[in-house]
């Protein structure tokens, strides 16, 4: 029922939904012309039944005309003590999202917040995101998408209290009123718990009216994660803290070369390992062959692992290597590529070749690991007729349809139970499932041997960092024509690097003439620029994913930093240059507020800086979000220095500045990381050479500047802020330094020498 | 059988002498409080005090803490200081994913009991051990100015 409803949904929503998939915005006209056309054809279609039919049954059944995000029992639970359980349709990595939606909801509810706490649904149909259809967590899209749903869910709910308590004291329900968790009115006052099974049994109202934002007593205020205490006791539990009735643990020898097979093993020291239950052949991503040991904990399934005497066979598996990588990209760069889609990169570049004043620029960006702090883990809990995983993931819907098709059961037989993360960034938002198909393939070796137990797969930071899926080694390179005021006149522009969606579910909706939108997002845009725009995408044996902001890691640095040294050589400021780009209309205002108010803070132009340091000033629009920041910094003893950082953000109207405040510092300092010496993943021979946090560094307190976060106002609707503050901070960071040295930087991590 | 206290009760693990504290705490003993990482002493998130020194779990075998003294993120709200800094974390709203704050407590717990009104340098020196891939030192350094107050 549901499903054919899902599949039948109109254009319109179907539209939104893959609007919403989409984890980059800047070329949202193009784009959406694109997704009209391709949900038009079967081919954008044909991808989401799987994910749909996985999703598709639900706990409760939607009421006639109501879809199963609307209904309240799914996502409110009130006790007699009026102790009240908000559910989020997200998966939380340190966002925040399930304190924002409790308070969106409670907000409309009036409940009384001092009494609310939260919980997490499962990928089925209730918690699917209302605009695309699927539980994703990603693309900055949570807020946005269920801002109006969760007010909504509010409001039902309190009316439904209300109605209630009239049926109760017989009493009109618009005598009634409703307020920090009492419905009142003639004299009585019942707590919402004491009404809530009673409410249960009215009907859901087809439609509420919504508070004017000028009386909100919640959203909008800065406001504490309701798991901070959990978060600073240590009871909060994530995805590998999972602990189920007899579970045993697994960590699984993976190739070395991405879809090596394993050709020869000798287990016998590994099963003398106490504690270890099962060394067992497992398939893994790519079509590689590993090999599971499962064990009591992870300690022992280690020391088993340690002790496999094993060979690989990489017949037939392509090595990729980071020196002939560069030099094959290069190559490539030299020719146009695939024309990036939209009119905005299909410029003339005929005023090139006679420009009065040129440059010529590469850049290169290296494979990024994620390094959350929790290692990926999975519980599988595999029976006969059903499946059930514990794990921290951000696209459960897709994770489950792939759960189905690996072990033969239903869908509806498949319940995944979405865990807190240790930090995510993209990672757990894999199309093919990576991990947790590992995981169910390690339960299904296990239970070929005609022994059952939930398994825990638990990988080491070695395992995480090696295991590929990595943001994609890119390379850039623009030739640029400008006249003596500064003015553009041509940019011819190529980009090479592996597309992350082509032989994805994704592919059919953000793939267009053979370019990945999650490759170009962020190029050119909001700016007035004359910019031809191709792109090669290579085959390379290295599996790539998106990664906090995807495309606008790179291309709000190359852009950002090539328009500040046009500026500069033209005698610009950097400030009144971008201004000059920007359109009057409402995206050009948006961006002007933006930098103006970054401007201001910051004391741009007006305060002295201190001998050596320099002003860096950039901004950048991703995820319909405009972040700008104003860095100081110099070079002391050939490394930078970093004093304030003043960031502005522009998210339209902000549901938590308490949360978004740190989501703007935590994308800056991930930004910081990758501008840090030794912060790339390479290969060597097939091999990624780097393994933990000694050879993959990350900031610490030490690298940390202060940054102070400055939120434009405005009463628009909510757009995300989990990923917007990342793309703009390393070009401004890089700009200051330019001046200091002279000298650009094109390169990630940077090289100052 | 390896025998030690954790949070003033005596615990046993029967278990590999190579375990380190952190699986045995965490597989062994049901505690998953102590957190998972790097295990290489890199990043901090593993860590407890041992007779009130701070230390990274994952790289202490069992067999170097028989008979000691354990506190972890579980048991540090016994103590004074560590309750002190614990409120603090929740009031200055440290946590985001907060996967790395049962170390940074336990790391600043143990900066804060031997020295009571850290300078930012002695605080950036006692925290450098401790990662956090969400970038919320600004606030952990808040959070320590805070708890120093509220224990003067």
């Amino acid at each position: 029922m549901f499903i054919e409803k899902m599949l039948s949904s109109n254009i319109q929503s179907l539209d939104a939904a893959i609007d919403g998939i989409a984890l980059g915005s800047a070329a949202n006209a193009s784009r959406r012309s694109f997704i009209k056309m391709s949900v038009g054809g079967a081919a954008g279609i044909a991808i989401v039944p799987g994910v749909a039919l996985a999703q598709g049954s639900t706990a409760a059944a939607p009421k006639p005309g109501q879809k199963p995000t609307e209904q309240p029992a799914a996502f409110i639970t009130i006790a007699k003590d009026g102790t009240t359980t908000i559910l989020c349709n997200r998966m939380d990595m340190g966002q925040g999202i399930e304190t924002a939606l409790a308070m969106i909801c409670a907000e409309e509810l009036d409940a009384d917040w001092s009494k609310v706490n939260t919980a997490f649904g499962n990928q089925r149909g209730n918690y699917v995101d209302p605009a695309m259809g699927m539980h994703l967590t990603g693309g900055s899209n949570s807020i946005k998408n269920s801002y109006t749903q969760y007010r909504e869910l509010g409001a039902r709910t309190r009316a439904m209290l209300i109605a209630a308590a009239a049926k109760e004291w017989k009493l009109d329900a618009t005598a009634l009123t409703a307020a920090n968790g009492v419905v009142s009115g003639g004299g009585k006052r019942l707590g919402y718990g004491q009404l809530f099974d009673a409410a249960l049994k009215e009907s859901v109202p087809e439609s509420v009216v919504l508070k004017d934002p000028k009386s909100f007593k919640i959203i909008g205020k800065p406001t504490s994660l309701k798991v901070s205490k959990e978060k600073a006791t240590g009871s909060q539990k994530y995805g590998i803290d999972v602990k189920l009735p007899g579970m045993l643990t697994a960590v699984v020898l993976r190739p070395p070369v991405f879809g090596g097979k394993l050709k020869s093993m000798d287990a016998s020291a590994a099963l003398k390992v106490k504690g270890v239950r099962a060394v067992l052949p497992v398939d893994l991503d790519r079509g590689a062959k590993g090999v599971a040991v499962i064990a009591d904990g992870y300690w022992p399934a280690k020391l088993g692992r340690d002790a496999i005497k094993l060979e690989w066979d990489n017949a037939g598996v392509a090595k990729a290597d980071n020196t002939a990588l560069l030099a094959q990209y290069r190559e490539l760069a030299k020719t146009a590529g695939l024309q990036a889609p939209g009119d905005q990169y299909k410029a003339d570049l005929s005023a090139l070749a006679n420009a009065p004043k040129k440059l010529s620029a590469e850049f290169v960006f290296p494979y990024l690991n994620h390094a959350q702090m929790e290692p990926l883990a999975c519980t599988v809990d595999l029976k006969a007729n059903a499946c059930s995983v514990y794990t921290a993931s951000q696209m459960p819907g897709v994770d489950a349809a792939a759960i189905a098709k690996a072990t033969g059961l239903s869908p509806d037989q498949v319940n995944i139970h979405v865990q807190m993360a240790g930090g995510g960034f993209g990672r757990r938002a894999v199309p093919t499932s990576e991990y947790v198909i590992e995981a169910t393939n390690v339960a299904k070796a296990y239970a070929a041997t005609g022994k059952r137990a939930p398994i825990k797969v638990v990988h080491s930071r070695e395992d995480d960092v090696k295991a590929g899926y990595y943001r994609p080694f890119t390379l850039h390179r623009a030739e640029i024509g400008y006249d003596n005021e500064g003015k553009i006149v041509a940019w011819d522009h190529k980009i090479v690097s592996q597309s992350i969606l082509k032989g994805s579910p994704f592919e059919a909706f953000l793939v267009k003439a053979g370019v990945d939108g999650t490759t170009t997002e962020g190029m050119r845009e909001p700016y007035s620029i004359p910019m031809q725009l191709s792109v090669h995408h290579p085959q390379i044996n290295v599996p790539v994913l998106w990664w906090r902001s995807v495309g606008s890691t790179h291309t709000a640095f190359v852009m950002e930093t090539l328009l500040d040294e046009i500026a500069a050589a033209s005698n610009k400021d950097p400030v009144t240059y971008r201004m000059g780009l920007l359109a009057d209309d409402a995206r050009g205002k948006r961006h002007k507020e933006t930098l103006q108010l970054a401007v201001e803070k910051s004391g741009y132009g007006k305060k002295q800086l201190a001998s050596g340091m320099h002003w860096g000033v950039a901004m950048h629009e991703s995820f319909e979000s405009v972040v700008a920041f104003i860095v100081e910094a110099g070079v002391k003893d050939g490394k930078p220095v970093i004093g304030a950082v003043t960031a502005s953000l522009h998210c339209n109207f902000c549901v938590n500045p308490r949360t978004v405040e740190t989501q703007i510092q935590g994308s800056a300092l991930m930004a910081l990381a990758t501008t840090q010496e030794n912060h790339a993943i390479t290969l060597k021979d097939g091999v990624v050479q780097q393994s933990n946090f000694h050879d993959f560094p990350m900031p610490r307190i030490t690298d940390m500047p202060n940054i102070a976060v400055h939120i434009v106002p405005s009463n628009d609707p909510p757009k995300g802020v989990g990923e917007p503050g990342l793309p703009p901070f390393a070009p401004a960071l890089a700009n200051a330094l330019r001046r200091a040295t002279g000298k650009p930087l094109r390169e990630m991590p940077f090289k100052l020498a | 059988m390896i025998r030690f206290q954790v949070n003033g009760k005596p615990a046993s693990v029967d278990a590999d002498p190579s375990t380190p504290l952190l699986w045995a705490l965490r597989d062994n003993l049901d505690m998953t409080g102590t957190k998972f990482s790097c295990g290489m002493a890199l990043c901090g998130a593993c860590t407890v005090h041992l007779d009130g020194q701070p230390i990274r779990s994952c790289s202490t075998p069992i067999s170097a803490v028989a008979g000691k003294n354990i506190t972890t993120i579980e048991g540090v709200n016994a103590d004074r200081i560590g309750k002190a800094v614990q409120d603090a974390w929740v009031v200055n709203d440290v946590a985001q994913c907060g996967y790395c704050q049962s170390g940074q407590v336990m790391s600043a717990t143990a900066l804060l009991k031997r020295t009571k009104k850290p300078t930012d340098a002695e605080i950036d020196a006692a925290m450098a051990g401790n990662l956090c891939r969400c970038g919320t030192y600004t606030r952990v350094r808040a959070a320590i100015k805070a708890a120093a107050t509220a224990i003067a």
